[in-house]
């Protein structure tokens, strides 16, 4: 896997870089124009905005626009012309509708000329082109406590059949009545777990080359059946947990085992914040594998820049040297503790052990088909009353279809 | 005074136990608020016990006191609330000036008026009124992005006044209705022009509606979050999308605290409000001319 | 009023609205009659940080050709409208014509996405409205008792409910009824049930979220109805007492029939509020139990990563119909009303 060797080869240079931070103010962009970045609202982000708003000059304007609301704002605001925004920070699912829209251009002309600093890994190609610049991974999994599991007498979980079996065990020792927990809270989160476990099948979503659904298998009952079996061991509430939650409850040392995301690591170990009896014991690993399965079940996350279409060639080329300045190995430098970092330079700190582990495991990444966000849409109101328990998986994985059949045939992926 | 007018002592009894009742389930949910937001969250969304959130363990252990300000300290000092503060001031004055201004007259025109026209625009209002915001938020995008008008204060203004004129239009409707046809009328029998009448007898009686409309579009443009979160730069933001933002997202941790610190602070300058105009509500409506 | 002088008068109020809001509904009723272009789609490969993977993608210069031919996508009817994500005729009839009995029937439509939202939607709609303008006219009569130093307190205190920002007031009341919060907890120890969660089984949830539903609306009529109380004329409530009427006969024949304009008005804002509850299935995170018909249109527009607009474009005209159906009694009384006016 490729991503091993970026964060080798950060190790060994990671002195190099620190020295070279002091020249930070001078950001040395060729040319004249203005940069308007759009992006998402959280504090990796906020970073590498900053960063790209210090490049800012007589010549070079720049201005950026955080906020929760980018991925309905992107598209409308790169369809104009010129473009609201030269950049669009996004994530796997957030640049299918721009590259639908045709709304962002190629970048192998410009990383050949200003992506000196950039690796190989971090570009995005779809069909051959340079289509984003990643520069952080994410993705969910495994949260442990050492030592519930240490007084129940198990191991670490690598599958989800040993994280039931562990559930089991921690329950029948009377340490935990409820030792997992899930983002099962029907919506965006209860779809994202549904993804992960049926990435680690290695079923596929779709028929090759086509918009028909094919979850309708045995990998597909076998991932409801596993998600209905970890009900059993969580707290009733379980339909109201979202991925914030999950944090609290794992705070609150109610949860023994659970899968996050890497990106809420740092928090639940937080010094200054977390529970210190929990953090202590709080252990991560690549997520479980699935179903007699190889890989972790988990999808890959990145997040990147894309520069639009719509905009002049000197805005894109001063956007892209911008851009390339916010997520420089000297930014990363300064935050290594902000994210799992694609850059070169990165030592990956204790919190990001388990979407390295996900990443070396050779987990899946998140699909980036047309139609993936349809899927997404129809899992998270069909699969709630399956979670719920209220009808059996043949009936949910029928309403999924359904669901997604009609979706589809209005975004004209289907007749 | 009759006899009558003095209420029995079990009647008053029930009178005040309901209010006792009613006060404390409004204001309990409130209080507690103002209360939580001295403590960490660990402890004022404890999901060990809400005992924690009144002994404060753990704002004890993070910050060495009971109290903490530091969700104060966070939102207006560290993220700029007082920035999303004062938009918030000039979306919530400019909206309640306009669609007051703007209404007063619709609605004295539909009340007065007799063809049924009138009626018709009045149950096109409503429709208008029905339509969920959102949706008429994601057709505004790619107009505005084209006419280069997106993310500003005047145009979240404009659209904020235009959403919340249906009800401004029905309120002040109703209330101009309850002002007698004679006033006016007579007044232009004196020879005053309709404007004339409406400056000179009408505007000094219709205070009350008015106030009692203007609570509810200030409140509006207050607290709305589908226009201002999709039509706003973040330069720009008002108070309930920051507020938003402080609450996270599906990968990222927010900061509860920050966002309970903030809404408390928020809700500061309602209560100097509504402690000030309750008078204009209280007496103004008795004030003589509005009757039945 | 002649013609010139009413166009004048309401000139600006029509133009904002026909500008932000007739022109934006007729566009949206537009958008529910189409879906979009057959996608042509070609099979590349994709590599990301993680590796390449062989996938398809839309062509979109074929896609640019058709879209420039019709802009507007495929004109489409009412499949929109009739699909399975929204009045579903086809499942319906399907139910119909093979079942086991009433129970099967109403257990599989519940199943429809669309059915399942508009239970819950009328459900909310029918039971806070009435309960909540009770509680609005109750504390309003009440207040009207209070001593003048007691009243402005009170007053504020009765309408903290309905400025808290609704996102953060459902957040906190969530967090107040959660198993480990204040009332969740108390509720436990005074039914015994250290089970009990009022956010685990679908009936209790729709509890919660009425209760809260009555808590953030009542005191929208409380202020209409305190407003109101204050312009009851005295002399008639005098000269009601003098002939002998009890205290409850004096609400029932004298301020009752005085408010019913302002009743009438409340109604019809109440009732659209409510079948557009949104606020507190997110904020008590409700979903899997409750959804409504706005949460369907949000769904499909800004809780997703695909924004299907035909779909949302559909479930906001349904939700205007909806309204209309609602409101049909309320808007015949208005009509008369507004016919005596006139003569």
């Amino acid at each position: 896997m490729k991503i091993t060797r970026t964060f080798a080869a950060g190790a060994v240079s990671l002195a190099a870089l620190l020295s070279a931070s002091a020249a930070f103010a001078d950001c040395g962009i060729q040319g004249a124009g203005s940069v308007r970045i759009l992006s998402n609202d959280f504090e990796a982000l906020r970073i590498i905005n900053d960063v790209a708003t210090s490049c800012a000059t007589a010549d070079v304007k720049v201005t950026a626009n955080a906020t929760a609301e980018h991925k309905n704002i992107q598209g409308p605001a790169l369809t104009v012309n010129p473009a609201e925004y030269t950049v669009a920070v996004v994530a796997n699912n957030s640049i299918v509708p721009l590259l639908n829209g045709d709304l962002i251009r190629p970048l192998d002309d410009l990383v050949a000329k200003y992506g000196a600093s950039l690796q190989p890994n971090q570009l995005i190609k779809i069909d051959g082109k340079v289509m984003a610049i990643a520069f952080m991974g994410n993705g969910q999994h495994l949260f442990y406590r050492k030592d519930i599991l240490e007084k129940a007498g198990v191991a670490v979980p690598t599958s989800y059949e040993e994280m039931l079996a562990a559930a089991q065990a921690i329950k029948d020792a009377g340490l935990m009545d409820y030792p997992l927990a899930a983002s099962d809270k029907p919506g965006w989160d209860l779809a994202a777990e549904f993804v992960n476990m049926y990435l680690g099948t290695g079923g596929e979503f779709f028929a090759p080359g086509s918009a028909e659904l094919a979850i309708d298998n045995d990998q597909g009952r076998k991932v409801l059946e596993t998600m209905r079996a970890m009900t059993g061991f969580m707290n009733p509430d379980y339909l109201t947990y979202d991925a914030n939650e999950l944090n609290k409850v794992w705070d609150a040392g109610n949860v023994a085992l659970m899968n996050q995301w890497g990106s809420l690591a740092g928090a639940a170990i937080d010094p200054a914040k977390a529970n210190p009896e929990v953090a202590a014991n709080t252990g991560f690993a690549a997520a479980p594998t699935i179903g007699g399965g190889t890989i972790p079940a988990a999808a890959l996350w990145w997040d990147g820049f894309t520069i639009a279409k719509n905009i002049s060639d000197a805005d894109a080329e001063v956007s892209f040297q911008a851009m390339v300045k916010g997520i420089s190995p000297e930014t990363v430098a300064a935050h290594p503790d902000a994210a799992t970092w694609l850059v070169a330079g990165y030592q990956p700190g204790p919190t990001a052990v388990g979407v390295i582990g996900n990443a070396t495991g050779g987990a899946r990444a998140y699909p980036m088909q047309p139609y993936m966000g349809l899927l997404h849409t129809a899992l998270s109101t069909e699969l709630a009353d399956f979670i719920a328990g209220k009808e059996d998986a043949d009936q949910a994985l029928a309403d999924v279809k359904a669901a997604y059949d009609a979706a589809a045939k209005e975004g004209g992926f289907l007749k | 005074m009759s006899v009558a007018t003095r209420r029995p002592v079990a009647l008053n009894a029930l009178i005040l136990a309901f209010l006792v009742i009613w006060v404390i389930a409004a204001a309990f949910p409130f209080a507690w608020t103002v209360w939580g937001s001295f403590k960490v969250e660990a402890d004022f969304f404890s999901r060990q016990s809400w005992w924690s959130a009144i002994e404060g363990t753990r704002t004890q252990a993070q910050t060495g006191g009971a109290f903490t300000l530091a969700g104060y300290d966070g939102a207006w000092v560290k993220n700029e609330f007082w920035k999303a503060a004062i938009n918030t001031l000039i979306v919530t004055l400019s909206v309640t000036l306009i669609s007051l201004t703007i209404g007063t007259l619709g609605g004295y025109a539909l009340a007065r008026s007799g063809y049924r026209y009138a009626f018709w625009i009045l149950i096109a209002a409503l429709i208008f009124r029905a339509m969920p915001h959102i949706t008429l938020v994601s057709g505004y995008m790619l107009p505005f992005f084209q006419l280069n008008i997106w993310g500003v204060l005047p145009t979240t203004i404009i659209v904020l006044v235009a959403i919340n004129q249906p009800f401004t239009l029905w309120m002040l409707h109703s209330f101009f209705l309850s002002i007698p046809k004679d006033l006016d009328e007579s007044a232009m029998v004196d020879g005053c022009t309709r404007f004339q009448a409406f400056r000179m007898v009408i505007i000094p009686v219709m205070w009350p509606g008015v106030i009692t409309t203007g609570l509810f579009s200030f409140l509006l443009g207050y607290n709305d979050f589908a226009v201002t979160s999709m039509l706003l730069a973040q330069e720009n933001q008002t108070m309930v999308p920051k507020i938003a933002s402080f609450l996270g997202s599906i990968q990222n941790e927010g900061n509860v605290m920050f966002a309970v610190a903030a809404v408390v602070s928020a809700t500061v300058p309602l209560f100097i409000l509504v402690l000030f105009f309750q008078r204009q509500i209280v007496s103004g409506l008795t004030a003589g001319a509005v009757k039945g | 009023m002649p013609h010139r002088t009413f166009f004048v008068f309401i000139f600006p109020s029509i133009l904002a609205m026909v500008l932000f809001i007739t022109l934006p509904i007729l566009s949206v009723v537009v958008q529910s009659l189409f879906v979009q272009h057959e996608a042509v789609l070609i099979t590349v490969e994709n590599c990301t940080p993680f590796g390449c993977e062989t996938q398809t993608r839309v062509d979109t210069a074929a896609m640019q050709k058709l879209q420039a031919d019709q802009p507007m996508g495929q004109f489409a009817g009412f499949a929109n409208y009739l699909n399975r994500n929204h009045l579903a005729v086809d499942e319906i009839g399907a139910i119909l014509a093979d079942n086991r009995g009433f129970g099967d029937v109403a257990a599989r439509i519940f199943n429809l996405p669309f059915y399942k939202a508009l239970s819950f939607t009328l459900v909310y709609c029918f039971l806070v409205t009435p309960l909540a303008m009770a509680l609005g006219f109750a504390i309003a009569l009440a207040v009207n008792t209070l001593p003048g130093l007691l009243k402005g307190p009170t007053i504020f205190v009765s309408i903290l409910p309905m400025i808290i920002t609704p996102l953060v007031g459902s957040l906190i009341l969530a967090w107040m009824f959660n198993p480990s919060g204040i009332l969740g907890a108390t509720l436990q120890s005074l039914t015994g049930d250290p089970t009990l969660s009022l956010r685990a089984s679908p009936v209790l949830t729709w509890i919660v979220l009425l209760v809260y539903g009555v808590w953030t609306n009542g005191p929208f009529s409380f202020v209409v109805f305190y407003a109101g109380l204050q312009t009851v004329p005295q002399d008639t409530v005098e000269s009601a007492k003098i002939d002998g009427a009890s205290r409850w006969e004096v609400t029932r024949h004298v301020i009752m029939p005085h408010l019913a304009p302002l009743a009438t008005f409340v109604a019809l804002v109440q009732l659209m509020d409510n079948f557009r509850v949104f606020e507190p299935i997110v904020g008590f995170s409700a979903e899997a139990n409750a959804t409504s018909l706005s949460w369907l249109v949000f769904n499909d527009l800004v809780g997703q990563d695909a924004q299907l607009f035909g779909s949302a474009a559909s479930t906001s005209v349904i939700t205007i119909v909806g309204v209309l159906i609602l409101l049909t009694p309320v808007l015949r009384r208005t009509w008369r009303e507004f016919n005596r006016k006139a003569v």
